[in-house]
């Protein structure tokens, strides 16, 4: 089988998988990386959100290949040791969560968008995808808000 | 149903360290359940707590050498909070940290009988009062070893942060006192239970104990599992629900690269691979010939027909113009829980373990011993945190799928549902006809009539096992025996009956977040609108006019002034109110909706006030409001599923349009209103009547009552 070397979350890995392996099931399977979950396969639901090269993108069906000599970053890159990115305190502040299974995926988006724009509107956040089944969107709306500083 | 009155009884367990169970006798007769009679009990709360109550002296509270206090909680955390809100309740009555207790979800227990099924909202309610027993009676040991050591009076002893502390500051952490006052067979201070006036954690906004691990992806779901050499499977599924196998042609899937094994199973074909991509490969590679299920005849006009045919008579006859007639159709709506369906398996020839969420883990434990050939106790039933259920998870078809494909290849098995398998085949919440009838005379409803046909309601999962075991049996099936154990009046509306009428389609069904009650109060409430329409009233005063209870009247006042009832709305927009009643619970909405374009409308804002008796965490059960309010509008105004040909159409979160943040409100205002009681339930609460709310907002808006659910076509 090929192998893939790329970065992830700050340390270069290579894995031997066949070269249309989905990079969700890489992450999961291969390399033990869970925080990025499976909740369509299809790019819709985008619970397993996470940023390829600093942008957000879905592991799920982006095929391993893609990724090679590029930097991969999941929920489990975000935060500098013990100390957790400005977003998932936020997260924790607003008491986001419920059922918690696609929030690192709501965390990697909310990431992403705020690197783009600094003060999002609620029009800018109305374009986010990311589905929330315990419907916790008002919480991510202010949790946004309040990661921009506004 | 009375049991407060109650007689404790406590002991140590022969543990070295203290691990503390409370015994409740209750003069219901805590070993004679059938004793009580369904007249005492006033609604499905009660049957629930009265059927987990025998067994309330098996729950355990415990404390470690370490110091932490440990709560095994046989229930399953789905989202709901109920984690956090048993950690607050074993802290304040233990005056132990929140930092320092962990509450682990228990194994299927099955000498819990009837206590470990997670439904109805009843986990606080049923749970509250044995927790804080246990950690009074934990919390008189740990005083009495450490009165022995200093040898100070117990009566002086206090007892704060995890520690007890001495009249002169000195402290003992629970930890060292731990072995000793396993002990303990008499304290020498009287166990009781807080002053709920002194309570410091209970009732305070508090942080899920699990945040920290969520936002950092440490939280660990069924398939983040380490479980040596379970291999992936998935499982090919019929087109049409309930279908089954005629033939399978496994030899170009077998060929594929990575495939382990192919074995049939009740429900489709399993295929088992080295990953998951080499599975759902060979999974596509399979040529099955299919037998059809047994609704493959049936299509939505097909279902709603029938429905409509079944729904019983009105038995009082039209008043002329003093009538209000209405007919309203809901739509199938499946759960979606973010985390598919899915279990972990490993079946050895003597024994089975496995790992799911699953808020009926006894049954499932029963049901796969049974479909294995192996006895009960040879079969364990790991409790994992999951990934949302909103009824989905009383319901344990992963399990049985995943233990029989396990026995079958003679290796452990991670078994997947892909969301389509969950679209297709996934339970739904039963499609229902209702027609309402309402008469009135002199501006007063004088009689209401509400007639429900609904698809069988699947309560499979124990919740006939348990209605049995209250005496409620005489109610008839599980379906309209839980109908009528939910459906409260919330007016002086005169003469008034609501029946259900279930016919068996050979659906897949299961409760779906407040079960009836999401359709039928959201009919009653549009019913209330139209009738005060109709008399010329404002539809809050009506309400406010007629409401039975004082508590409803209070959540609705509410609502009507912080949300500012009654405040210009451009034309197109407007708001609406809806009430609801349940789990001992009652809670109001009042929704602003923005209907302009009538293809995408939007709930713009809304205030929501809740009454629990009492919230053990405000911050929580405002999740739960919040979250509650995002179903309801997505039910309502655009999510649902289409049967074409005893088929689900819809196949992932594209076509069945849950709402997403451009359909949620952008902001939502919870008053969480004073105690004024006991703790109640919250999950569901919600639903159904911000469901009415919004119905009765569009109807404002676009000045027409919706007659379905979803209203937006797709």
């Amino acid at each position: 089988m090929p192998t893939f070397t790329f970065d992830l979350n700050g340390e270069t890995v290579t894995v031997d998988v066949p070269s249309d392996s989905s990079l969700l099931w890489v992450l999961r399977d291969a390399l033990g990386v869970t925080g990025p979950k499976y909740g369509c396969g299809v790019g819709v639901c985008r619970a397993c959100t996470s940023h390829l090269d600093g942008a957000a993108f879905q592991p799920c069906t982006t095929p391993v290949a893609d990724c090679a000599g590029r930097a991969v970053t999941t929920i489990e890159g975000l935060a500098a040791g013990d100390t957790l990115h400005p977003v998932q305190q936020a997260w924790i502040d607003e008491d986001v969560a419920q059922c918690g299974f696609c929030q690192p995926g709501q965390i990697m988006a909310a990431v992403a968008l705020l690197a783009a724009n600094p003060h999002p509107t609620d029009a800018d956040i109305d374009a986010l995808e990311n589905v929330c089944r315990c419907g916790t969107y008002v919480r991510i709306r202010r949790a946004i808000h309040r990661a921009a500083g506004s | 149903m009375e049991i407060t009155r109650r007689r404790l009884l406590a002991y140590a367990t022969a543990t070295p360290t203290l691990g503390i169970a409370v015994r409740l006798a209750a003069d219901l007769g805590a070993d004679d359940p059938a004793g009580a009679q369904i007249a005492g009990i006033v609604d499905f709360t009660d049957a629930l707590t009265l059927a987990a109550l025998p067994t309330q002296h098996l729950l355990v509270v415990e404390v470690t050498a370490a110091g932490r206090v440990v709560a095994r909680l046989p229930r399953a955390e789905v989202g709901q909070g109920i984690t956090t809100a048993v950690a607050q309740i074993v802290a304040e009555e233990l005056d132990a940290r929140l930092a320092d207790v962990d509450v682990e979800l228990e194994d299927a227990r099955p000498e819990l009988l009837f206590n470990q099924l997670t439904g109805g909202s009843n986990t606080i309610h049923a749970l509250y009062g044995p927790l804080r027993t246990a950690s009074a009676h934990a919390r008189a040991r740990l005083i009495t070893v450490a009165a022995r050591r200093w040898g100070v009076a117990a009566g002086r002893l206090r007892t704060r942060d995890t520690a007890v502390v001495a009249p002169d500051g000195r402290t003992l952490g629970y930890g060292v006192l731990s072995a000793e006052a396993a002990r303990v067979t008499v304290p020498a201070v009287v166990p009781v239970t807080k002053d709920p006036a002194d309570f410091t954690v209970v009732g305070q906004p508090t942080t899920r104990v699990d945040a920290r691990d969520i936002v950092t992806g440490r939280a660990r779901y069924t398939q983040d599992l380490v479980v040596p050499g379970a291999l992936p499977c998935v499982v090919a599924r019929p087109p049409t629900l309930g279908g089954t196998v005629r033939s399978v042609d496994d030899s170009a899937a077998r060929a594929l690269p990575g495939v382990v094994a192919v074995a049939r199973i009740p429900t489709g074909v399993a295929v088992v691979a080295e990953s998951f991509d080499q599975a759902l490969a060979a999974r596509d590679a399979l040529v099955v010939a299919w037998n059809p299920g047994p609704s493959a005849h049936l299509s939505d006009a097909g279902v709603r027909s029938r429905l409509a045919a079944a729904v019983p008579a009105f038995v009082v006859p039209p008043l002329g113009s003093f009538t209000v007639d209405r007919t309203f159709d809901f739509a199938f709506v499946p759960h979606a829980p973010m985390e598919v369906l899915n279990c972990v398996a490993d079946v050895r020839a003597d024994r089975a373990e496995l790992w799911l969420s699953a808020k009926s883990p006894i049954v499932a434990a029963q049901t796969v011993a049974l479909r294995l050939g192996l006895p009960v106790d040879q079969v364990t039933v790991h409790e994992v945190r999951g990934g949302g259920s909103f009824g989905r998870r009383l319901f344990f078809d992963p399990a049985i799928e995943a233990a029989l494909v396990s026995k079958a290849v003679g290796r452990p098995v991670r078994l997947l549902w892909t969301r389509a398998d969950d679209m297709h085949h996934g339970r739904l919440r039963p499609a229902s006809h209702h027609r309402a009838r309402a008469t009135h005379l002199l501006g007063n409803v004088v009689s209401y009539e509400h007639r429900m046909g609904s698809v069988t309601l699947d309560g499979g999962h124990g919740l006939g096992e348990i209605l049995t075991a209250v005496g409620a049996e005489a109610l008839g099936a599980v379906g309209p025996a839980m109908f009528q154990l939910s459906q409260l009046d919330l007016y002086h509306f005169g003469a008034q009956t609501r029946l259900l009428r279930e016919v068996d389609l050979a659906f897949p069904t299961g409760s779906w977040r407040s079960v009836f009650s999401g359709q039928v109060r959201t009919v009653d409430e549009v019913m209330v609108d139209e009738v005060a329409r109709t008399l010329g009233r404002d539809p809050v005063a009506f309400r406010r006019a007629r409401l039975r209870s004082a508590r409803l009247r209070a959540v609705l006042d509410r609502v009507a002034s912080a949300g500012a009832w009654g405040r210009p709305m451009p034309p197109g927009t407007a708001q609406g109110v809806g009430l609801h009643e349940e789990y001992k619970s009652v809670v109001a909405y009042l929704v602003e909706l923005d209907a302009r374009d009538r293809a995408r409308p939007r709930v713009t804002r809304a205030v929501a006030a809740v009454d629990v008796g009492r919230a053990v965490n405000p911050r929580g059960l405002e999740a739960q409001v919040q979250g509650a309010l995002v179903d309801a509008l997505s039910f309502v105004l655009q999510a649902g599923v289409h049967i074409d040909g005893g088929a689900v159409r819809e196949s992932s979160y594209t076509d069945f349009r849950y709402a997403r943040m451009r359909d949620a409100p952008l902001a939502v205002e919870v008053h969480v209103m004073p105690p004024t009681g006991e703790p109640g339930g919250g999950g569901e609460l919600g639903v159904p009547a911000a469901a009415a709310a919004v119905a009765n907002a569009w109807a404002r808006a676009t000045g027409a009552a919706p007659t379905r659910f979803p209203i937006v076509e797709s």
